[in-house]
Parts: C-alpha cells; sequence; structure tokens
C-alpha cells in the first residue's frame, strides 16, 4: 500500500509499504477514507521532537472504516464508519480509568525513552515518533489500531467525513484546553493560535458559557475563520501590542482563563522571541515558548492557563514568579480524547461545533508532500492539509 | 542524515540516559527513607523495582502462581505484594533474590525484571503486551542517527525509571 513517510528533517516521501496486520486480539484495521496534517506533525517534521526513525509512517488524525476485527474485539465491528483517536487507551488502567487517556500505562511500546525524558511516558499514539511507541501512522490506505473498542467511535448519520475526521484530535483537544482549563459561564477566555486546534478551543470555550472569547493569531485567513465561523473575536498581534489589547478588552483584569495552542515553533513579535530564536539554533533551548510566556503574563491574578501546544523538551526564562505570584493555576496535557468525542461527535452533528471549514485543502495521498510544503508555509491559506488516500 | 539530525538525536540518547541514571541516583540515595532499611539490598541493580496493577493480589497470582513474565525468572527473584493506597489495586514490587545472581551480570537481571513487571501489568490490566511490530514502515536506511533510534527504542522495554 502508499503512505506517506518521513524520510528526515523537513524531507517527506510517499512510499510502498507493505499493509498491517492484526497483531493482538483488540486490534482492528481500518480503512483510512480522510487524514489530516496537524500542527503537530510539523514539530516532527521539523525535527524538533525526538525519536524521529527515516520510515516512520507520519500521521495521527484520521477517520475511515473498520474493514478487519481480532478475536477479543467486541463493540465495533467490520463496517463500521469511525473516527479514532489519535491516543491509545487500554481503558483499564488507573489513568484510562479516571479520564487521562493519553497518559495510559498500557499502550506505548517504549516505555524507557519516555521515561528518560520526562520521568513517565505517554500512552501510545499513531504516527507520532518512538517516544509515543513508534506506531506505524494514518497517511496510509490502512491502518493498525489497537484496543479498536476504546479507540474508534461511530459517526452519527449526516456528519461527512470532511467534518468528522477532527473529531479524532483537533476537536476534543480543543474541548479538553477549555474543559481542564476550566472555563465556566461569564469567563472572558484567550485563546493563542487560530489553527484547528485554537479554533476548537475557543469554540469550547463558548459552549461552555464563555462570554467573550478572543482569538490571537497573525494570519489574516485563520482569524477570519475565527470571527465568522467560531464567532470569537480576534486579535492580530503583528498589529498590536497583545497584553496591552487583552488588558483594554478585558476591563483591565486579564484573561480568565488563558489557552495555548501553539506549541514548541512559536513565533511573535516580541524580543525574547529573537532570544528564543538565538538560543534553539545553537541548542541551548529545545522549545520557544513564546506563546506560553505571553500567556503566564496576561492572565488575570486567580486565573488559569492551559499549555495545549505540543513541547518536547526544555524551555528558557519560564515565568514561574508570574505564576506563583499572580496565584495562576498552570495545566497540561496531551490529548484526553476518548471522554469527550462521543459527546463532541453529537454536537458536531447538531450543528453546535462546525468543522469542516478547517480542512481547506483536501487532497490524494499522492500529494501529501506537497500538501505539507503549503500547511507549513501557511500557502494558498492553507489551514489543514487532508489526505484522501 | 543530516548533521541537525544527528545531534537531535544525540540529544535526546543522552537526555534519556541522563534522565534516567540520574532519576536512579536520586532514588539510590533517598531509597533508606522511602523503603527502610529492611528493604534495602546493597546496589540499585538489587533494589525493589515496582508497578501498580489495578487488581487485587488474589488476580495477578491465583493461588501464589506469578503471572507468566515473572514466573520466568521464579529462581532469581522475590516478590512482594502490597494495597496500593486510595483503592489503586496492587504495588507489584521484584527484586534479585539474595545470591541470585544472572548468567550475565546483574544489570541485565535488572532489565529483565523492569520488563516482566511492565509486561505482567499490561497483560493483567489490558489483556495484551503493547506491541508494534511488525508493522508498516518505509526504507529504513542505516545511518548513525538511526541506530541510535532503532538501540534506544528496542531496548526501551527494560529501560527507564522504574
Amino acid at each position: 500500500m502508499k503512505a506517506l513517510c518521513w524520510t528526515g528533517i523537513n524531507k517527506l516521501q510517499v512510499e510502498d509499504v507493505d499493509e498491517p496486520t492484526i497483531l493482538e486480539p483488540r486490534d482492528a484495521i481500518v480503512k483510512v477514507t480522510l487524514s489530516t496534517s496537524c500542527g503537530s506533525d510539523l514539530h516532527l517534521l521539523g525535527g524538533y521532537v525526538p525519536g524521529m526513525r527515516a520510515g516512520d509512517v507520519l500521521g495521527h488524525e484520521f477517520m475511515g472504516e473498520i474493514v478487519a476485527v481480532g478475536s477479543g474485539v467486541e463493540k465495533r465491528k467490520v463496517g463500521d464508519r469511525v473516527v479514532v483517536c489519535s491516543f491509545m487507551s487500554c481503558g483499564q488502567c488507573f489513568y484510562c480509568v479516571n479520564g487521562l487517556t493519553s497518559l495510559c500505562d498500557n499502550t506505548n511500546p517504549h516505555p524507557g525513552l519516555g521515561e528518560g525524558l520526562f520521568g513517565a511516558s505517554t500512552g501510545g499514539c499513531f504516527g507520532y515518533s518512538q517516544i509515543t511507541g513508534g506506531f506505524a501512522g494514518s497517511h496510509a490506505e490502512y491502518v493498525r489500531v489497537p484496543h479498536i473498542d476504546t479507540g474508534a467511535f461511530p459517526i452519527p448519520d449526516g456528519v461527512t467525513d470532511e467534518q468528522a475526521v477532527f473529531a479524532s484530535d483537533a476537536v476534543p483537544t480543543g474541548w479538553m484546553g477549555a474543559d481542564l482549563g476550566g472555563v465556566k459561564p461569564g469567563d472572558v477566555v484567550a485563546v493563542w493560535g487560530a489553527g484547528g486546534v485554537g479554533q476548537m478551543a475557543a469554540r469550547a470555550s463558548m459552549l461552555l458559557g464563555a462570554e467573550k472569547v478572543i482569538v490571537i493569531d497573525r494570519l489574516p485567513e485563520r482569524l477570519e475563520q475565527a470571527r465568522s465561523i467560531i464567532g470569537a473575536e480576534t486579535l492580530d498581534y503583528s498589529d498590536t501590542e497583545v497584553m496591552a489589547e487583552l488588558r483594554e478588552r478585558t476591563g483591565g483584569r486579564g484573561p480568565d482563563v488563558s489557552i495555548e495552542a501553539v506549541g514548541m515553533e512559536a513565533h511573535s513579535e516580541r524580543p525574547d522571541y529573537l532570544y528564543d530564536r538565538v538560543k534553539t539554533a545553537l541548542k541551548l533551548e529545545t522549545d520557544r515558548p513564546t506563546a506560553v510566556r505571553e500567556a503566564i503574563m496576561a492572565t488575570r491574578k486567580g486565573g488559569s492557563v492551559f499549555v495545549l501546544g505540543v513541547f518536547g523538551g526544555l524551555v528558557d526564562k519560564f515565568p514561574l514568579g508570574a505564576v506563583m505570584n499572580k496565584g495562576l493555576t498552570l495545566r497540561s496535557a496531551q490529548q484526553h480524547g476518548h471522554r469527550y468525542i462521543p459527546m463532541l461527535l453529537e454536537r458536531i452533528a447538531a450543528g453546535e461545533i462546525p468543522t469542516g471549514h478547517l480542512a481547506t485543502h483536501v487532497m490524494p495521498l499522492a500529494d501529501a508532500p506537497k500538501g505539507y510544503e503549503m500547511f507549513k508555509t501557511k500557502d494558498d491559506g492553507c489551514v489543514r492539509a487532508v489526505f484522501r488516500p | 542524515m543530516s548533521k541537525k539530525s544527528v545531534f537531535v538525536i544525540a540529544a535526546v540518547a543522552g537526555a534519556a540516559v541522563a534522565g534516567t541514571v540520574a532519576a536512579r541516583r536520586l532514588r539510590q540515595g533517598g531509597s533508606e527513607d522511602s523503603a527502610g532499611p529492611d528493604d534495602q539490598v546493597e546496589g540499585s541493580t538489587d533494589r525493589w523495582r515496582v508497578v501498580t496493577i489495578a487488581a487485587d493480589p488474589e488476580q495477578i497470582a491465583p493461588e501464589g502462581r506469578l503471572p507468566t513474565p515473572l514466573a520466568d525468572l521464579d529462581e532469581l527473584i522475590e516478590v512482594r505484594f502490597e494495597p496500593a493506597p486510595g483503592d489503586r489495586g496492587t504495588e507489584l514490587a521484584a527484586r534479585p533474590r539474595a545470591g541470585a545472581s544472572h548468567p550475565d551480570d546483574q544489570n541485565d537481571l535488572a532489565r529483565m525484571i523492569r520488563r516482566a513487571l511492565r509486561e505482567s501489568k499490561q497483560l493483567i490490566e489490558a489483556g495484551e503486551l503493547a506491541t508494534n511490530e511488525p508493522q508498516p514502515e518505509g526504507h529504513r536506511p542505516a545511518t548513525p542517527a538511526g541506530l541510535v533510534v532503532d538501540a534506544l527504542s528496542r531496548r526501551s522495554p527494560e529501560e527507564g525509571v522504574l
């Protein structure tokens, strides 16, 4: 079959690879209908997330049809049209039982890597480096899905492929940021990043009762989507001073909840961005936390900051004094999608969460290297390049 | 493979090893306070290694029979069960039996214990082992960086801070 492989830093290639097989009783094989690029893939592509191996199949956000199941599968069956959570959950360990499914103890075959880097390993994830298990990704014609009963969710009738695919990752990730960030009725929420995850975090905040949601970015087409489709206010950071503007729009308080949906390759107009560029170039820092710093400084006293963007290593000049003295709550996680996806699919079906507009560029898998180039450079207003194998 | 790639992989390897070693040293240094002097055996390779399993001791070792991955090491290890706080199940611990030595060395036995504890937990909780081989993959050139990633990945089930 055809699959998109990472072949080196900033190098991708569609290759002929073996088809996946059932390895364990709870496995299934899913024929991929749509698989989307994600901003976090760019960290892999650029070599910022360690542990990539030439030949790794990329892709973690996808939907499709089940074409084979193992002997231990009970809930799902051949023919089901499903969206698959990007992280894997055994459904039985302490973390899965408590809804912290991306922390699953039992789905990562490479626990020593995460333990060495982070002190503990995450659960398994499709197509996201050896650190999350080295599983083959979804930018392929077929993908093996371990623990299909817990990880795949039937798509309601009336929800299109282009709408459903984002329920795999972007929608639950955004919802989790608002939910675990503690958004409640009457809050003012600021979201850094108007990509797919940022837009979904903004929409989730609104549905959880926020009175005002402000999305911050510099790309006009994304800010336009955040305004016209999501219904949020927007702030172009290339055109104004973010913290002053936020103070002005929040009665001098700052946002009650700040959600960072940018990650380790943040851009900014501020001097600390240049500082981070130099330090990362000299390998004295692995990630650029520009948006996290700004979110911490902007948030009101006693507010909360949720880090949704992916970080892989060490950052410098972290404003811990602001966190402590302002009494902030700081939280973060890879997505715990299993607790949210069924509810979110219903909300998508009901028209409460618009998602299809994120798929600005749908193309055959054969064009995926070109799609990633467009996605990386934001060429032609690309918000997400989505591949149809 | 580019120089940047080699650097990143080397950094990962360094961080992973350094993190693991540092954690082990910390745990070794603080072990008397945390586990009590009676439980200590000299040297980090001989210490208790513990996983928490969401199951009762009877489910983990019915009629005293250890789960297969640990049973395979039965002559070489001793095992301890304790209730985990907060209804989280059972803390299953294993360490080399006093005087026991693996044919190769004690580090090899420590690695085998880590793997056996993890696999026991996976089998009891999830019903199967986390695995991904064989699976689809593209061309894997034999580069220095690739060899490092392959080696780290291959050894990761028996390495880490456990």
